[in-house]
């Protein structure tokens, strides 16, 4: 890479008045209620949802495929399709595309400091970051409240809360909703929020794609949430085929919510990883890129190309349902194993979409609260794109029982052990940390370390679920259960809270409460702990996973977890409360740089500018010269002058580039 | 594991006057926690672990299962010492605790590097190993190996007993006892058994706990598992796919029998139901729902077993 030695000397900031606004003509450019925003959406929605319900039943009138409902498939999916369609025209999203189709110029989009740009459709990232950050909690949280429901039903094994379908459709939504929320969990909010500002760039590389995957996104929430109106869907989050094609009216928002999350998955994905690639700043080399942003990459890399799988099969699944073909359908030449492979095909990689960016979170929280910097950062980095490149060789340990080729057993019990090597390389960069640290237990850093414990838990038994004759055991019962939810929930979503305690003051400029914040943490560490642990042993001891009712001797079991979860459910009450106390209700306006990061997320004014960097930064090095006398800045920034800039011992070595010197005063 | 991390006489940082060896600490601490927790796990809690001993496939995947325990109580043992030790004498709030030194000593460490990846490529390796052997050795170690195994027991005699999964029920066909369908499943001792597995509408997976066996019943798909049964008992068999509504009420129960009983009950059973096998579709291997579909029937799909007939030809097992 070369690096140019001159600065860009001159900002072009747009027009600071708004210009005239018209339907065609771009981004809201006039701000108010008369312009697009979430209840233009919304209206979009139901309008769109009611043109595609009444296009299908004329489409297809008198043919009822959906048994028992008096809906069409036809019917259901054209009202997801032109809802979902008219959820992203209601939000301007089409707005710029179609006004290039017309030929007139789009309007540019402004900046704007209402709050009211949080339901908008807005490319700026840090606008989509917030978005992304609601939306998830909101995906989390309707996730979380079906959990408790499923633990309910468990409390006991014959007497019942729930009937079976109702039980079946919520155990399915659950999963799904966690599923989706998951994949886009640190990507969308944190992703979008800080990569380019710890790149250096001043947005993403497409703005307007980024702000697609937000309302695509949510576009998706919605529709598996209509799974339920419809009567829920019967195949948990996998889905399986003759399921499937047997299924009623809620399996069109299974199949039609995936692809939309797929889609916004997809142009996430797109979106950062050409970010990342294309808009680093000058000096701001490979080997200086923040290690999150190297986790964000590989995660980047498994969005863009796993996803089109799930799309795909997701197609094939409603022309299944409404167009009678029989991809899946054995008796007229489909097979059920082609859902299975197109599914876990995606699947697998989508494991590591859950599991690296929260590595990449922890190991940008350790340097700061051990004031050493980041150890053997080189195998961090070759560690996430080694787990990235095998993730594609795996998928098929989620079928050793299924009646693959048996020969294909032993190779993928190899693979699928491998990948546990790189994935290990995060404890060697954790421990490595760790030693001869001055540990501060901030709430960050409790969360970090958390995940190592968890994930500890969750990586070893996924070696036993890896190995096929301890897999006709664990195979499809709680183990396995307990396993994706140490691994999912205990490392990712347990990194991602760290990563919102962490960045939440710079995102907001205000202080979360710490005391709330450590009450938080040690309900939701115990009581993860004490819901999932005893998981493996139900498992173990014979219960399948998505039953209604198991046997007496695993009641003392079963309660014992039921009522750990739902305290573990109440401790995101007290997350809720410190947020809306925190950042509303009573808002302490909290340091431009509260931990003393090196981050060059960091080094920028806070509240974080419409351009994020006045002038691009000049990278000198990586952010992690912690506790090391002489080091160099982590960047030059131009003549901003800065106020509460870390470890201002570190700005007064020379800068150790081997890169072309630069001009330090441009001007 | 934890030897992986910086021993002391190389580690990273040099060691000021009377910092303590924490290598040698932490070793220690390691080294006395597995030595006691690994035995008494293998010998206290080992022969108790799931799914038991009632087959030679139970018996080995339990063995599978404790020889890995074995393996990874070490591993989390050293993790979970090395944060503990970590956390306790390198804490901020505790006095005297040095200020870390960084800079590019702090930062990468070749033979520490180096170590950790041989030591886990080893025991991933090794894990590889071990699991292929274990699942050749036992002949599918009781998973399903699909239509056409590989690995097959070598038994003199062996017992085809067909599993069919439907909506929300397990029956099985003994097809050398003319083919009649049951509710229960009975399953002779010191015999090697041939399960094959299929479904006539969704996914199922037949999962036989105490036999551990667990194949997954596709439609139109003949799955074979193997195991011998070494002493008698009752089995539960559970369905571990989801397939619909009631699948939390999928299950029954069966019962590992004497030789002699099994035959006096196979014999009893193919006469009593002699005249309601006449109306089921002939025994095959897979079945294809009617073409008309209405009227639930069922006809013969033409998918050849794995084992001609020679091996399941006489009345198993031999008396």
């Amino acid at each position: 890479m070369t690096i140019s030695a001159e600065r860009e000397t001159e900002v072009v900031y747009p027009d600071p008045t708004p210009p005239s606004s018209g339907w065609f003509q771009g981004l809201p450019a006039r701000p108010g209620w008369l312009s697009q925003h979430i209840g233009t959406a919304a209206i979009g929605a139901v309008l769109g949802y009611l043109l595609g319900h009444w296009l299908g039943n004329v489409i297809a009138s008198g043919y009822d495929y959906v048994a028992n409902s008096g809906v069409t498939s036809i019917a259901n999916t054209g009202g997801i399709a032109l809802g979902a369609l008219g959820w992203l025209v209601g939000i301007g999203a089409l707005n710029y595309p179609l006004a290039k189709i017309i030929g007139k110029e789009p309007a540019p989009e402004f900046e704007t400091t209402s709050w009211t740009k949080y339901f908008r459709y807005t490319a700026d990232h840090k606008v989509v970051g917030m978005q992304y950050v609601i939306g998830v909690l909101l995906f989390l949280f309707t996730g979380g409240l079906l959990a408790m429901a499923i633990r309910t039903e468990l409390l006991t094994p014959t007497s019942h809360v729930f009937g079976p379908g109702t039980y079946i459709a919520i155990v399915s939504e659950h999963g799904t909703i966690m599923m989706m929320m998951a994949t886009s969990v640190v990507v969308g909010p944190l992703g979008n929020w800080l990569v380019p500002l710890m790149i250096g760039a001043r947005r993403t590389a497409f703005p307007r794609v980024e702000a697609f995957s937000f309302w695509v996104f949510s576009a998706g929430y919605l529709v598996i949430l209509t799974a339920l109106p419809y009567g829920g869907f019967p195949t948990g989050w996998t889905g399986y085929a003759p399921l499937q094609t047997q299924a009623g009216g809620g399996m069109i928002s299974y199949l039609a919510g995936f692809a939309l999350i797929g889609t916004g998955m997809m142009a996430a994905g797109f979106n950062l990883a050409v970010t990342i690639v294309n808009y680093r700043a000058p000096g701001m080399t490979w080997s200086r890129v923040p290690i999150f942003v190297w986790s964000i990459l590989a995660t980047c890399a498994l969005l863009t190309l796993a996803t089109p799988t799930l799309f795909a099969a997701g197609l094939f699944g409603i022309l299944d349902h409404t167009a009678q073909t029989a991809f899946y359908v054995t008796e007229h030449g489909g097979s059920s194993y082609l859902w299975q492979n197109l599914f876990w095909f995606f699947g697998h990689p989508e494991v590591y979409i859950m599991a690296l960016p929260g590595f990449g979170i922890v190991a940008e929280i350790l340097p700061v609260f051990t004031r050493k910097p980041l150890f053997a950062y080189k195998v961090a980095a070759a560690g996430m794109v080694g787990v990235a490149l095998l993730s594609f060789f795996v998928w098929q340990h989620h079928l050793f029982q299924s009646g693959i080729n048996p020969d294909m057993r032993p190779l993928f019990m190899l693979t699928t052990e491998l990948i546990s090597i790189p994935t290990g390389f995060i404890f060697l960069v954790g421990m490595g940390t760790l030693y001869k640290a001055k540990i501060r237990f901030e709430v960050p850093m409790l969360f970090a370390l958390a995940l190592f414990f968890n994930f500890l838990i969750g990586g070893v038994t996924g070696v036993f679920l890896s190995d096929v004759p301890v897999n006709v055991t664990v195979h499809g019962g709680f183990f396995v259960l307990s396993h994706f939810h140490y691994t999912i929930m205990g490392g990712l979503i347990f990194a991602f809270f760290g990563g919102l305690y962490f960045w939440l003051p710079k995102m907001t400029g205000k202080s979360m409460n710490k005391r709330l914040g450590q009450i938080h943490f040690w309900m939701m560490f115990v009581f993860f702990n004490l819901t999932f642990f005893p998981m493996f042993l139900i498992g173990l001891l014979g219960q399948p996973r998505r039953v209604f009712e198991y046997q007496q001797n695993l009641q003392a079991l079963n309660t014992f977890s039921s009522i750990s979860a739902f305290i573990l459910g109440s401790s995101f009450l007290v997350f809720v409360a410190n947020f809306v106390w925190s950042i509303f209700i009573k808002p302490t306006p909290s340091p431009a740089n509260p931990w003393d990061s090196l981050g060059l997320e960091w080094q920028t004014a806070s509240p974080v500018p419409y351009y994020n960097f006045e002038r691009i930064p000049v990278v000198l090095t990586d952010p992690y010269h912690y506790s090391e006398d002489g080091a160099p800045a982590v960047a030059d920034l131009g003549e901003t002058v800065l106020v509460g800039v870390a470890a201002p011992a570190a700005a007064d070595g020379p800068p150790d580039t081997g890169l072309v010197q630069h001009e330090t005063s441009p001007e | 594991m934890s030897d992986t991390a910086p021993r002391p006489d190389d580690a990273p940082v040099a060691a000021a006057d009377g910092e303590p060896r924490h290598f040698a600490r932490m070793i220690a601490i390691w080294l006395m926690l597995s030595l006691i927790l690994d035995p008494l796990f293998y010998f206290l809690v080992g022969p108790h672990v799931p799914p038991g001993t009632m087959t030679s496939t139970a018996e080995e995947n339990q063995f599978d299962f404790n020889i890995l325990i074995v393996i990874a109580l070490p591993v989390l043992i050293a993790v979970w010492v090395y944060l503990g030790y970590s956390i306790v004498m390198w804490r901020a709030p505790k006095s005297g605790v040095a200020d870390p030194v960084g800079g590019e000593t702090a930062r990468t460490h070749l033979g520490v590097q180096a170590a950790w990846i041989a030591i886990t490529s080893v025991i991933v390796l090794f894990l590889a190993g071990f699991g292929t052997f274990e699942l050749i050795s036992t002949n599918g170690a009781g998973g399903g190996e699909g239509p056409n195994p590989i690995w097959t027991p070598t038994a003199a005699h062996i017992l085809p007993i067909q599993v069919i999964g439907q909506q929300w029920a397990f029956t099985y066909r003994y097809p050398t006892f003319g083919g009649f369908e049951t509710k229960q499943l009975m399953v002779p001792v010191d015999t090697t058994i041939a399960f094959h597995v299929t479904s006539l509408d969704v996914i199922h997976s037949f999962w036989a706990y105490q036999l551990s066996i667990k194949a997954d019943a596709n439609p139109q798909v003949d799955n074979v598992a193997f195991t011998t049964t070494n002493h008698t008992g009752s089995v539960t068999v559970r369905c571990s796919e989801l397939c619909g509504l009631w699948h939390g009420a999928m299950f029954n129960y069966g019962q590992v029998i004497s030789k002699q009983a099994f035959e006096n009950w196979a014999t009893a059973t193919e006469k009593a139901n002699a005249s309601n096998t006449k109306l089921l579709p002939p025994f095959a291997w897979t079945y294809v729902p009617d073409a008309n579909g209405a009227d639930g029937g069922y006809y013969n799909d033409t998918v050849v077993p794995y084992s001609p007939s020679e091996v399941y030809g006489a009345k198993q097992p031999a008396s």
